[in-house]
């Protein structure tokens, strides 16, 4: 399972950088994904259709990366319901709250040396190791 | 409609992007955010390559008037670093760690097919309602945006 991948690693984020890149050379637009999501979401967003066809297109690379390779993506998520409930609403509140996720700040904001989204990848990646630490260690998840 | 496209082509990139280095797999990102489990430095890999590529396509993008498919570049504005920053960063992280998916890559598996994203995600979007409709937002200052 904990297996370093350093090549794919590599490879997949300059594919997340050039995308995020692409979509502000030619839309002037910060690939935040949880902003693109939450403008959907939230009513009185005027433009929808670029928001619609971005979301779209994070549902298609992956197929079209199923489709070249053979087998099937290594996958483990938790199959507790509520558990996966609760993180939602903490991802979706706390995202909307900080203005932005992993996309809009970790990559964007650190790209353009934002010291606000800095603040907010500090923040969200200790708390999340914390969560981790606290969930499999402490109470032994 | 060339922006929309834009938007398609860009998406796509960033989904392949996501599914390449597996960060649609909650378990890889739990086996990195857990330090003292056999960890896997693979996501560190994933962050910097994409904030440099990010960075230097921003570079180039920047040094035009304006972009290629629109009047304006909109980036955010905002230089203050207040208490909703972090204390959403916070909660955002908490709910990141219990499960393992942030909003990018839990969109991006809805590709599997799998219900634990659909359901993950109708969640996600409560909790962006819940915001929009808490007093929270209504104190929020209007936005400021940059326009080069």
């Amino acid at each position: 399972m904990a297996e370093f991948t350093p090549l794919s690693a590599l490879i997949g984020g300059c594919l997340i950088g050039g995308a995020a890149g692409l979509l502000f050379w030619l839309d002037g637009r910060i690939a935040g994904i949880s902003g693109i999501f939450g403008g959907l979401v939230e009513a009185g967003a005027g433009d929808r259709y670029w928001r619609v066809a971005f979301l779209a297109g994070l549902v298609l690379g992956p197929l079209l990366h199923a489709a070249v390779t053979a087998r099937p993506p290594a996958f483990v998520v938790t199959p507790s319901l509520p558990l996966l409930v609760a993180a939602g609403l903490l991802v979706g509140f706390g995202t909307r709250l900080g203005h932005g996720c992993t996309s809009g700040h970790g990559v964007c904001g650190l790209a353009r040396l934002s010291r606000r989204s800095l603040v907010a990848t500090l923040s969200f990646f200790a708390s999340a190791v914390v969560t981790v630490f606290v969930a499999r260690h402490i109470l032994g998840g | 409609m060339r922006q929309v496209v834009a938007a398609l082509a860009a998406g796509i990139l960033f989904g392949l992007g996501l599914s390449v280095s597996q960060m649609t797999n909650p378990g890889k990102v739990l086996a990195f955010l857990d330090f003292l489990g056999p960890w896997d430095p693979s996501l560190a890999l994933v962050l910097i390559a994409a904030v440099t590529t990010a960075a230097a396509v921003f570079r180039v993008a920047r040094s035009r008037p304006r972009p290629l498919f629109a009047t304006s570049f909109q980036v955010p504005g905002r230089r203050d670093i207040d208490a909703r920053l972090v204390i959403g960063g916070v909660l955002f992280g908490v709910g990141w760690g219990l499960v393992g998916w942030c909003p990018g890559p839990a969109i991006a598996s809805l590709a599997l097919a799998r219900w634990e994203s659909a359901a993950f995600l109708a969640a996600m979007a409560a909790g962006m309602l819940a915001y929009r409709l808490s007093p929270l937002a209504r104190a929020e200052a209007p936005k400021t945006e940059l326009t080069r």
